[in-house]
């Protein structure tokens, strides 16, 4: 094994120590694999078309010799078809689309599924938890919360209000036409522009397929054509399936408010049965994080010589356990082989996105039984499948449960947990973060918005994404983060960029005197919050869109999410996912810089498209920046260009007010949000 | 540091949820749930928690699920590391702590009712009971016109005490002068004292009409300032109950109060103030607390520390984003609003003009522009100085008015002023008009050295300052001489007369425009009143000339022509040029409005009018009602529901505002039978409006007419009036049916 750069590979002290044992230990991980395949250079520019076997056709862009500027451009070259590297690059992208989408939308549907089950009463452990979100999603959806007019009107039942609603989100998935329901929440400017681009989404499988079929062999051939069905997938992820289940996981497990909680592999107990929760779907973690506090569970547990059951989560799947419980987190992405790899880790539970297969092989290096648990996702080499049945959730709960602890005597030394973690405080769900900003009654995003306005804050930008091998680990968020949060940017962050944030303390209210520039450390300390707002999940990216739009009408700062002083950034993405969720921000107007690689830039015309031409259509843009520094520069850059836009780039004068002035106030200014 | 503040707020809220919890308990026990609360003769509740929550607090055990809901409120106190967020979670302990106070003192008002002085008094040095507790209706609708009409901007809620008599009577002096109300609550912790015991111990006196409130010695009397602050939001702003957002945007936006803390702040005063954070008002202190300065729920800073006595007034005014306009006139005394209400006491007077003893009158002329000069002020005869030893002089005030644009219908409306604008002055006294009127001078005001003279000065320059548009030119003689004070009443009376005869004369048919008053939507941004001849407003403040005026003073102001248009029902009372710009005015909310029906679309009211009339469906007429009659009437309502019910701007069929002068006026509700129709009016009206109710019955050939209407002492049901109209042979009797 080559001599590994740990600073190179992680900047998380966890990560190098184990990343160091693994080496020592001979287990193969990730970095290693890294080292010894660098990446396709033709697939990461999207130039590769593999989509008919008349092919692979390779369309890298001409490169430019030294000493020949000037010389007559060379043409680029095409497919056998004629595909132009345009056509084929927007393809892939667009297939990336199709498949961040389709992977949001199945959660979402399982969701839903459950979700229906749940008011059947069918589904043995879950409950409706929040009767108001309930309440709130189901006005949302036209479906009634009362009975009766006037002085007879009386609350219908949760579970009545629930399946009903069940029902119509489900139908949304199959929808043919109309537009899907949550269209209505964004701002009206917004819709106006979607519908006269002709990218609402009529619903929610049917712009998958579709997109997966117009980039079929010989059927869309214009790239632009192609980015507006991508527009429309993609729309369809942020605005339909991700928001559908940030909404009815909310309904079912609570949303979430502030808690408290701990993050990175130094939360693993060495004398405790150590489950680490993986994946994205918190179906059957939820149950998990139940049946580990049951008495007869910790005493089966106690029986077999461990002082008790630590549960943690990685990826999403803890993200979501994290915002309602404050279950611990082990790590974030690039953790998943590092965790089997301390040697404590009874059992890594998975279920779907983002898990190596790699689990298997490191797994058989240590006694870590690796258990799938979802019938979609099979791993060659997995130690035990137990597949989640929503009709007796508890029994696979405790299934799982036993075979973690059966497994603890099987310890093998030598155990090594890192002694690193970190504090933070999350749990800042949209509707929370409203009443923070001034409580029950006044609670509000005028606040934040007054803020920005008066200049203590300069703007607002969204962190997300993944973690990339191809990059120092958590380095780009970072470093990103920091240098936003130096200029007054409040950041929003979702996904293993939250835990990166987590790692290093960002997630602490403290850190935000130490990290930022004084307007915006007054305003987290008058508000008691850190400087980035962990709000969940990558499917709860809708969250971010929710809280843009209550920006919007809380006024003051424009009328469309384009208006606002915001930005989008996932610096260390990986997945198709962020593809799709970048595009559903672009499309619903925000500057969405991405970091590591792009997959477009086989194409200068349909690159061209995305950094530039695509703002005249939605006022957002993408663009691409591996320097994270000068991305954040960039977004800075961005933000300050929307203040001068809305003229809040001056210092604010303090308006004294008489009683003409009064008598001038619009009547509803600012009221029943 | 925000945690400090907030954690600090927290704990207090703690302990005042705990401690009102407990009394609610103990009340319960021994006085049984079913025992009545409240506060003293209003219609509104416990307002704070009628207004947010929507609860009609009248028994003990309606308390019960509120004290319940205050407990849920409450957070956890912050953790000293890695705490959880707290803005929110603070601002709830302080609605919290609001809710529990408010049941708290009325659980006082039933166990030591006589805790509270109540009522309108003026306490001078030496007074003892003088704490006034929650306003009644009366005090609050009277009151609250000032905060709509803007001659109080705001007001500044004083807790503690300051540092030393002289600085608490400077900072309150500088709020009078400002025109504020000043609401007091809170002894300082040590329970030594509090601003109101040292401002009457600085000789200054305190009461409602002082501006300065005694609300309490505990500082769970803020909630009376909240209260009636939340009050003027449902009774003008047509905020409904229950809608706690925009009642607290409301405050936010129109009602300019802020915090003043001036010793030290305990944990409850915290507790308190973060209350207040949710209307909108901050707090300001000479402590040295830390700050909280980003903005978003107030419009500017949150909490502003440290600032020094002397400049802590300019800088409360300054962060609530207030602005207000001193007067500053060259008279030897302090001048402004809140004098208004001060009383000279016998043992107190020096000089006495009017009043019964001697003849007193005022007079505003219009002369040639040659024959003014402009600022000159005469004596003629005895002023101030000559009199040694004070007494009681005649007092003829003539004003002499020139300009290009001076109408000679605008001198009663400047000669109407003299009232107010004499009583601004701080130490004199001025009742009626005309002559009839009547000055007292204290001896504090002439010890500082003010003279007859200078009520030349204080109308000269607030003549000017207000009315500078209409004329140019204005110079003051004040005659003290009896020869000529009597030449000059007999020559007055013949103007009155004239002045009287000419707006009388003045019909609706033959008036092509009238005037809008949009004065009241700084406070009901959805009413507009339309003043024509013979409908004044509601108020009683404008009548048809003085929006004449007021227009010709300030042609971008609230009161613009309306060239009526169109009569679309003559009967009723409708115009189309009127209901275009109503429509408009009232920003879509009210399409149309009858000036001459209360059965059919009648006009909206603000909340400010003076008397309210409903329909007696049993009787076959209709019932008056004016603002200072607190007792029960046969509608079935005090004035206060009546107010609350249809205030706001809101058009309420079978009811209309209007004002006392307006009930014998020609076209009084005469598209519903008109005067003859009134079958119960309460007796202080019924008094007031005596002589012109007698003449108006003999126009309408019931000479007795008044004797004819029933009032309190006959009852107050339909059942008991009744049988008195069938006796007395009522006119409405035989009238059409009222409703069909």
């Amino acid at each position: 094994m080559a001599e590994l750069d740990l600073d190179k590979l992680s900047m998380d002290p966890a990560a190098q120590e184990m990343i160091k044992k693994a080496a020592a230990e001979g287990v193969e991980t990730i970095w290693d694999r890294a080292e010894k395949m660098k990446p396709c250079p033709i697939g990461a520019e999207g130039a590769c078309c593999r989509i008919c076997a008349q092919g692979p056709c390779r369309v890298p862009p001409p490169k430019k010799k030294a000493g020949e500027e000037g010389a007559e451009e060379k043409k680029q070259r095409t497919g056998l078809c004629g595909a132009t590297a345009e056509t084929i690059v927007a393809r892939n992208f667009a297939r990336m689309v199709a498949a961040g989408t389709a992977a949001h939308s199945d959660h979402s549907r399982g969701v839903a599924k459950l979700f229906k089950e749940v008011a059947l009463g069918k589904a043995e452990g879950y409950q409706i938890k929040d009767v108001a979100k309930l309440r709130r999603v189901a006005r949302d959806w036209d479906v009634a919360i009362s009975e009766g007019e006037g002085d007879d009107a009386k609350s219908r039942p949760k579970e009545v209000i629930a399946l009903e609603l069940a029902e119509k989100v489900l139908k949304e998935f199959g929808q043919q036409e109309g537009e899907i329901n949550y269209v209505k929440r964004a701002p009206k400017k917004r819709q106006e522009i979607w519908r006269k681009q002709g990218v609402v989404p009529r619903g929610i499988d049917i712009e998958v397929v579709e997109l997966m079929h117009r980039t079929h062999m010989g059927v869309d051939q214009d790239y632009h054509n192609i980015m507006k069905q991508s527009t429309r997938c993609a729309l369809a992820d942020g605005w339909a399936g991700s928001m559908i289940s940030t909404d009815l996981q909310d309904i079912l497990f609570g949303c979430p408010v502030p808690i408290a909680s701990e993050i990175n592999l130094g939360v693993l107990k060495e004398d405790h049965v150590n489950i680490i929760i993986h994946g994205h779907e918190p179906l059957l973690p939820e149950l998990i994080a139940a049946v580990v506090q049951e008495p007869e569970i910790i005493q089966y547990a106690q029986n077999k010589g461990a002082k008790g059951i630590q549960l943690a989560g990685m990826c999403c799947s803890a993200n979501e356990i994290l915002m309602r419980h404050g279950i611990p987190v082990a790590g974030n992405y690039l953790h998943q082989e590092l965790a089997i790899i301390t040697g404590a880790l009874d059992a890594l539970v998975v279920d779907v996105q983002c898990i190596m297969e790699s689990l298997a092989n490191v797994a058989k290096c240590y006694h870590t039984k690796l258990i799938t648990t979802d019938t979609r996702a099979r791993i060659t080499g997995e130690t035990v499948h137990i597949p989640f049945d929503e009709h007796h959730g508890l029994d696979v709960a405790r299934q799982v449960v036993r075979e973690a602890i059966d497994n603890f005597p099987n310890r093998r030394a030598p155990v090594m947990i890192p002694s690193v973690s970190a504090p933070m405080v999350v749990g800042f769900s949209y509707e929370t973060i409203q009443y923070l900003l001034g409580g029950s009654i006044r609670g509000s995003y005028y606040t934040l918005n007054d803020n920005i306005i008066n200049g203590r804050v300069r703007g607002v930008a969204g962190v997300v994404g993944c973690n990339n091998c191809r990059t120092t680990q958590d380095s780009a968020h970072l470093t990103m983060i920091k240098e936003l949060l130096k200029n007054d940017v409040i950041v929003l962050s979702t996904g293993c960029a939250a835990m990166a944030a987590g790692k290093y303390g960002l997630l602490t209210p403290e850190s935000a005197a130490q990290y930022c520039g004084p307007g915006l450390a007054e305003v987290c300390e008058t508000v008691g919050i850190p400087p980035v707002l962990h709000m969940g999940a990558c499917v709860d990216n809708s969250r971010i869109l929710m809280a843009a739009t209550a920006c919007v009408k809380a006024g003051g700062l424009g009328t469309d999410i384009s208006d606002l002083p915001a930005a989008g950034a996932a610096p260390e993405w990986m997945s198709e996912k962020a593809i799709a969720i970048g595009q559903y921000f672009v499309a619903s107007g925000v500057y969405t810089v991405f970091g590591v690689t792009f997959p477009s830039t086989g194409s200068e015309i349909f690159t061209d498209y995305l950094f530039k031409g695509i703002e005249e259509e939605y006022g957002g843009k993408w663009d691409f920046e591996a320097d994270p520094l000068v991305a954040a520069q960039k977004m800075i850059a961005h933000i300050d260009l929307k203040r001068k836009a809305l003229g809040i780039d001056k210092a604010r004068e303090r308006v004294l007010f008489d009683m003409a002035m009064r008598r001038e106030l619009e009547a509803a200014a600012g009221e029943e949000a | 540091m925000s945690k400090i503040i907030i954690s600090a707020a927290i704990r207090g809220a703690h302990k005042i949820v705990n401690k009102c919890a407990a009394k609610l308990d103990e009340a319960i026990a021994k006085h049984g749930e079913n025992q009545d609360i409240g506060f003293p003769n209003t219609a509104y509740y416990l307002p704070i928690i009628y207004s947010l929550m929507g609860v009609k607090i009248e028994k003990l055990k309606d308390a019960v699920p509120v004290m319940k809901r205050c407990k849920a409120l409450l957070p956890p106190v912050p953790a000293e590391k890695h705490h959880l967020p707290y803005l929110g979670p603070g601002l709830d302990a302080g609605l919290a702590t609001l809710f529990a106070e408010e049941i708290f003192e009325a659980i006082r008002y039933v166990e030591d009712p006589n805790f509270y002085a109540g009522g309108e008094e003026v306490y001078s040095k030496g007074a003892t009971n003088f704490w006034t507790g929650a306003a009644e209706d009366t005090i609050f609708r009277k009151r609250g016109i000032e905060f709509v009409d803007g001659s109080a901007p705001g007001f500044a809620a004083i807790v503690g005490s300051a540092p030393s008599v002289q600085e608490a009577v400077d900072l309150v002096t500088e709020y009078q002068k400002k025109n504020l109300y000043i609401f007091c609550a809170a002894k300082d912790i040590e329970g030594k004292t509090s601003v109101c015991e040292q401002l009457l111990e600085g000789g200054v006196q305190i009461g409602w009409p002082t501006r300065i409130v005694p609300y309490g010695p505990d500082i769970s009397a803020a909630v009376f300032a909240l209260g009636f602050a939340n009050r003027a939001a449902m009774a003008f702003g047509g905020v409904k109950p229950g809608a706690a957002l925009k009642m607290l945007i409301y405050n936010k936006d129109r009602i300019f109060a802020f915090v003043n803390a001036l010793s030290t702040i305990s944990d409850e005063w915290y507790a308190n103030a973060a209350g207040c954070i949710n209307w909108g008002f901050p707090t300001i202190t000479n402590q040295d607390i830390p700050q909280v300065l980003p903005t978003g729920i107030c419009t500017y800073e949150h909490v502003v520390s440290n600032v020094p006595m002397a400049e802590l007034g300019q800088k409360s005014i300054e962060v609530r984003g207030l602005k207000v306009t001193v007067t500053e006139i060259d008279i030897p005394v302090n001048f402004g609003a809140a004098f208004e209400g001060e009383r000279v006491r016998k043992d107190d007077l020096f000089l006495e003009c009017g009043g019964g003893k001697t003849q007193a009158l005022e007079w505003v002329t219009s002369k040639r522009m040659d024959e003014v000069e402009d600022g000159k002020i005469e004596v003629i005869g005895k002023d101030i100085p000559d009199l040694p030893d004070g007494g009681r002089l005649p007092l003829g005030v003539v004003v002499e008015v020139a300009g290009r644009n001076f109408q000679a219908d605008f001198e009663p409306i400047l000669e109407r002023q003299i009232h107010h604008l004499v009583n601004y002055a701080q130490g004199i006294m001025h009742i009626g008009q005309r002559d009839i009127a009547w000055y007292r001078i204290g001896k504090a005001a002439v010890e500082k050295g003010f003279t007859l003279k200078h009520i030349g000065t204080i109308l000269h320059a607030k003549f000017h300052q207000d009315f500078g548009a209409i004329f140019d030119k204005v110079q003051v003689k004040i005659y003290t001489d009896a020869d000529k004070v009597k030449e000059i009443t007999d020559v007055a009376r013949h103007v009155y007369h004239e002045r009287d005869a000419r707006v009388e004369g003045m019909t609706d048919e033959t008036t092509e425009i009238y005037y809008s008053c949009t004065l009241c939507q700084s406070f009901a941004p959805n009413h507009v009143c339309v003043v024509s001849p013979e409908r004044t407003g509601l108020c009683g403040a404008y009548n048809w000339m003085d929006c004449k005026a007021s227009f010709e003073i300030n042609p971008t102001g609230p009161n613009q022509p309306i060239q009526k248009g169109e009569t679309l029902d003559e009967k009723y009372g409708n115009w189309k040029g009127v209901n275009d710009f109503v429509f408009k005015a009232s920003r879509q909310a009210v399409a149309s409005y009858n000036f001459y029906s209360l059965i059919y679309d009648p006009m909206t009211t603000c909340g400010c009018c003076e008397c309210i009339s409903a329909v007696l469906p049993m009787c076959n007429g209709i019932m008056t009602v004016n603002r200072d009659y607190t007792g029960e009437t046969p509608c079935g309502m005090k004035f206060t529901t009546l107010a609350g019910v249809i205030g706001g701007g809101q058009t309420t069929p079978g009811f209309v505002g209007h004002s006392k002068y307006n009930v014998c006026q020609r076209k009084f509700i005469l598209g519903d039978g008109g005067l003859l129709r009134v079958v119960w009016m309460s007796k202080n009206l019924k008094e007031e409006l005596r002589e012109r109710l007698i003449k108006r019955g003999e126009e309408l050939g019931i000479p007795d007419l008044i004797d004819r209407i029933a009032d309190e002492s006959v009852g107050v049901t339909e059942d008991e009036i009744l049988a008195f109209l069938t006796e007395k042979n009522h006119p409405a009797l035989g009238m059409d049916p009222i409703i069909g």
